[in-house]
Order: C-alpha cells, then structure tokens, then sequence
C-alpha cells in the first residue's frame, strides 16, 4: 500500500491545485468582465468627450478630411481606440489616427459589435442633435482580450513558481506532522526480540491510539504465553535432570568409594533413581500419547471396582499404606476406553499413596451422585494458593513426593477429558488429605 | 571444609554428601529455603550448594536474603535449568558460581575449592607453612615432601589451622570445622585430634594458646 505521507501529500497538492485552478479561472472570468464594462465605459466617456469637444463641426461644411481636423489627443487610448466623427447627413467630418474609413456602425446611438476587416470591433455611437454630428468610437475586441490574457498571465507565472514551493511546504509539514508515528516506528524497530514492554501510550497521537492499545494487548499476551512456557520448560527441565543428576552423582560415589557399604548405598541409591527415571519416562510417554489422541472412541463397559482393584494389586506400596475399595464400586460400570480411564486411576491412586511416606489410608468410594467415583487421601493435602497451578505440567507443590514427577494429576485430567470426565480437586475438611472425584458428565 | 548442601531431592543430596565427605568435606544438608536459612545463621560453613527449585521458594531468594545479611560465605549454586538469563540471575544475586545439574562431583568438589579460596583471598590451591604442605584438591598432606597419613579429622583440623597461620583458632570453631549436626561430638575430641596431628606432622608445629585455642606455630 502506499505511504500514508504519500497519500495525503497527493492529496493535498491535488486539492490545492485544483483550488488554484478554480481561482484562476474565477480571476479570469471576473476579470474579463470588469475590464469589459470598464472598457466599455471609457468607450462612452470618449464618445461624450469627443461629442461635447467637436463645436460646430455640424455646421461646418469645409470639410477637406478627417486628418486636417484636429482631435484632442487621448493620451494612450489612440492605439486602442478609433474615433469617427460623422454628419447626420452622413458626411465623415473628422477621425482618429489608425481609424478605418468605413463607417464603424449604422446604429445610431448606444453600444454594437461590429465586425470590420476582419477585425471585431466594439463601437458606441452617440448623436448630437443640436451639433449635427454622430461621434462613433470603437475599440478593437481582440485587444481586450490581449489585455485580459496578460492580466491572467501576469497572475500565472507567480502561481507557477509558487506551486513547487508550495509542494516543498506541505512535504516539509507532513514530515513534521508523522514525527509522533516515526518515533513510535522507530521505538518498535530498535526493540530486541524479547523486549515486551508496553508503547508508551501517552506519548502517541490520539489517532493512533487504538493501535498502540492494541500492540500493548498483544505484548501482553505474548510475555503471558511466553513466560508460561518458559515455567514449564524450566518445570520439565528440573524434572529430567534432577534424577539423571542423582543417578551420575551416585555412580561417581559409588566409583570413588572404597568402604563396600557406601558403594553398595550409592547403588542401591542409584536404582531409586532409575525407577523414578523409568516412571518419568513412562508419564512423559503416556501424556504425548494423550496428547496426541483426540475424543476416545473404542468405549467398553468397565466395572470400575475391578479396574481399581486390579490397579491396586500391581501397585508398590508401602506396609502402612492401607487401601480400601468401597463394595458398591463393583455395581459401577463405566462406558469408557479402557486405556484412558486406568491411566486416570493408576495415577490418581500412586499420587495418593506417593504423598503418605509415613502411611495413611487411602479410599476409593462412590461420589454423591452414585455415578461418579472418588478417592480421599490422608497426604498434606495441597495448599490453597497451590490449588490453581497444580495439574500444570511439572508443576510439584510444597508437599511433593520424593518420586513424583509433576505429571500424574495433569495426566489423569487429561485421560478423564478423553473419555468426557472431570476432575476435581479439593482438601478434605474431615481431616487433612487430598479429595478428588472423578465426574461422570452427563 | 564444612560445606552446607541446600537440596530438596534426596538422591542427589545422598550422592553430594557421600562424595563430598569421601573428599574429606564435613557436610550438613538441608531440603528447604527456611531450613537453610536457619542453618546459616546459627552455623558457620566455608560454602554452600545451592537449589534453585526448593519446595518451599527459589533458592535465589535464600541467596538474596544471606548476602541482605553481608554474610561473604561463597554460594554455589545447582540449577536444573541451564538458560543463560537463570545463570545471570544467579550470579547476579550473589552466587561465586553455578553448575547446572547433572553435574560432576569432582567438578563440584573442585569449584567449592576455588570459591574458599578465592573467599579466603589466596591463589596457591595448597596450602603451605615451613615444610607442610596440604593440598585440599587430593586431601593429602605432605612433610619435607614425604606423604602424611591423616584421618579426614585430622586433616580438616589441620586445613583449617593453615587457612591463616597466624590466626587462632578456638575450639568450638574447630569442632565446628570437625562435625556436622548429626556426628556426635566427645568433649575432648579437638584436643585427641591434635595430639594426633602434633605426633604426625611435629610437636612444635601446633602452638595451643591456653584458653584461646590454636595456631600454627611461627616459623
């Protein structure tokens, strides 16, 4: 698209040419017309001039010819104006230097266009009766309109020079007009990749305000995903090297060791770590996996008493662990994948008993609408301020577990949204521990 | 060299403890920013291992709140996260240095070595008075160049008398130097290390200053 500077400069210097322009021609016009009636008036006032000054030419009836008459000289006009004095009985009496010889009109008295040799001619014609003699005076009609043409011209030649001055003005002032846009340009330009802060507002043109809220808005949006993002690679990042670096730093101890008994303490350490690592890896395969799928599709009946059960079984848990699985789970059937809803179970019931090192009881029982499943837990419980950002992806609270990874609620979520559940989150208020109920949408 | 390790994640607590100590290191760890804070205010450690991500704050906050408090102990700080901007937040807030995890232990014992002592303003890694020598990077010591068997006590006694010869050191400083929270301490254990130390190394290189403590005796 065109400049905008380009735009309204164009625009500008077309408006004031054309604004010249029709001054011009209203000057032309105007001018010609006051210039005719002026002319036409001085036609008049030589008639009566010449009419009043001829004494007795009338009765005179020498008359050898116009030249040996004298005429009063006017000054200036004689090369534009041509006077002819007749008698009423037709006879020329006198006539002005340069005037033609034939008669300048038939009209007897008041204003005619004529055209003699060639030439148009405006004439007034007077009559005086008591003197006996008719006073024609003309003028030639192309050399009024000379006179208007160098009137108009003398007005052109300035206009001319004036209008590239004129241009060079309004560029000059259009440059200093767009200076609070070029500042803002140049603001933007000069930014490094990362720099997010807002346009000072303030600082722009009212015009362009909206743009700059709206630039302010992005900014702010784009440093909010951004800043999210790099929580989370930060948050994944400290969840795969922390056991990675406790694996390497247990291995260098068990390499350095020469009492049997710490190596055989790094080594035992380093297995710990190795199932943690595996168990990451094993969350981080299951939510791209998640991730990937879109709406679950191959839904069977499950008995969810049985799922629990059997995910209960295969589970690691320490002795003061203790599970219950209420009787009236094993009437519940939920039509769902298969995969989906066991990987929401296993992991919701390996973060129960994850966050009770010390023991405790872990409960799955029936949710208050009967379809609806829910597990309590005697953990710490997660702290309000906490309860917005947990399910956030490597996100691990105050009260993490030793092995977790920060990825089991987020993946539980995100297996229940596959097969169209819920989860929701809250501390007990019996005791303290973690409540979650898994909602069955309707 | 009493080293504090700030680091919520036991393995790798597990793992610095251990191979520090085997570097002849007394080492206390703690898990939590409050933990850690109260461990540097009522004990004085050569240097400390810092987390960034503890359970209960950034590492960097503790960080800022010890140097608020003009305390120069050298900070190494142990981070997950390895952008450039996280490091120069780090050393920024007063970190001597940084490593980003998974780390070496050896780098880790060296890098501790040379903040203590560019802490302590020397740039000799050894320690040297008259004919003993101590190299803190192998935890061996040496007299007239013949090599000295010492104990990891021993040995941290006679570092921290080395650090400034002229210095006395009381012996509740020493035992500080000697023991982290969970060893238990004999009454008369600085005084049976240093009657080890006078048999090994020379009677007349340990100077007691009764009822001030020790020295290095003035060559």
């Amino acid at each position: 698209m065109m400049s905008l500077r380009l735009r309204l400069f164009l625009i500008l210097i077309g408006a004031t040419g054309l604004i010249w322009l029709a001054a011009l021609s209203w000057i032309y016009i105007s001018s010609q017309r006051e210039l005719e009636h002026v002319l036409d008036t001085r036609l008049q006032e030589a008639a009566r001039m010449v009419a009043s000054l001829a004494e007795g030419f009338g009765r005179s009836s020498s008359v050898e010819g116009a030249d040996s008459k004298a005429l009063p000289t006017l000054s200036g006009y004689e090369r534009q104006l041509s006077c002819q004095i007749w008698s009423l009985d037709g006879r020329l009496i006198a006539k002005s230097s340069g005037a033609p010889e034939g008669v300048l009109t038939d009209r007897k008295s008041g204003f005619s266009d004529h055209e003699i040799n060639g030439e148009a001619w405006r004439v007034y014609a007077v009559e005086d009766a008591s003197k006996g003699i008719r006073v024609l005076v003309g003028d030639r009609l192309g050399l009024r309109e000379r006179l208007v043409g160098d009137l108009v011209k003398g007005l052109l030649w300035p206009a001319l020079l004036i209008v590239p001055l004129l241009g060079l003005l309004i560029w000059l002032s259009l440059n200093r007009g767009f200076r609070p846009l070029a500042w803002i340009t140049n603001d933007l330009t000069h930014r490094k990749a990362d720099d997010m802060r807002p346009v000072n507002v303030a600082a722009t043109p009212s015009e362009v305000q909206p743009l700059t809220n709206a630039l302010n808005q992005l900014f702010a949006k784009v440093e909010l995903a951004r800043r999210h993002e790099r929580d989370l690679t930060a948050f994944a990042a400290h969840e795969l090297r922390t056991p990675l670096a406790g694996l390497k730093a247990q291995a260098q101890v068990a390499i350095a060791a020469d009492d049997p008994a710490v190596m055989k303490h790094a080594l035992r350490q380093i297995l710990i770590s190795v199932d943690r690592t595996s168990r990451l890896v094993r969350q981080l395969l299951a939510i791209s996996r998640l991730d990937a799928r879109g709406e679950e599709q191959g839904a069977e009946p499950i008995v969810i008493g049985d799922l629990i059960d059997e995910i209960a079984r295969v589970t690691a848990q320490p002795d003061a662990v203790t599970i219950s699985v209420d009787e009236r789970l094993a009437t519940l059937t939920w039509m769902a994948n298969r995969e989906c809803l066991e990987l929401a179970i296993r992991n919701l019931h390996e973060n129960a008993i994850q966050h009770m090192p010390s023991g405790g009881h872990v409960r799955w029982t029936l949710g208050s609408p009967p379809n609806d499943i829910v597990v309590e837990d005697e953990g710490p419980g997660i702290p309000e301020n906490e309860m917005p950002q947990v399910g956030t992806r490597f996100f691990r609270g105050q009260f993490k577990s030793p092995i977790g990874s920060g990825l089991g609620l987020s993946i539980s979520r995100l297996a229940l949204e596959r097969i169209g559940a819920r989860l929701v989150l809250s501390n007990r208020t019996d005791s303290k521990g973690l409540r979650v109920e898994l909602l069955r949408q309707a | 060299m009493r080293i504090l390790v700030v680091e919520d994640d036991p393995v790798i607590a597990d793992a610095v403890r251990v191979g520090l100590t085997l570097g002849g290191a007394i080492v206390d760890c703690v898990g939590t920013c409050a933990d850690a804070l109260a461990a540097v205010s009522t004990t004085r450690f050569s240097a400390i291992v810092l987390d960034i991500m503890l359970p209960d704050g950034s590492g960097i906050d503790v960080l800022r709140e010890i140097r608020a408090g003009k305390e120069t102990i050298p900070v190494l700080l142990l981070t997950a996260r390895d952008e450039i901007s996280d490091r120069v937040t780090g050393l920024d807030a007063g970190a001597d240095d940084y490593l980003v995890k998974p780390f070496d232990l050896d780098e880790l014992a060296a890098r501790l070595r040379a903040i203590t002592r560019r802490s302590d303003g020397r740039t000799d890694p050894c320690l040297v008075h008259g004919t003993i020598r101590v190299d803190p990077a192998e935890a061996s010591v040496t007299v007239d160049g013949a090599l000295v068997p010492l104990s990891r006590r021993e040995f941290a006694v006679l570092a921290a008398l080395m650090e400034r010869p002229g210095v006395i050191r009381s012996r509740s400083e020493l035992e500080e130097r000697l023991y982290g929270w969970d060893d238990d301490v004999e009454s008369n254990a600085v005084e049976v290390h240093i009657h080890h130390l006078r048999n090994k190394i020379g009677r007349e290189t340990i100077e007691t200053v009764r009822g001030l403590g020790y020295r290095m005796r003035a060559i």
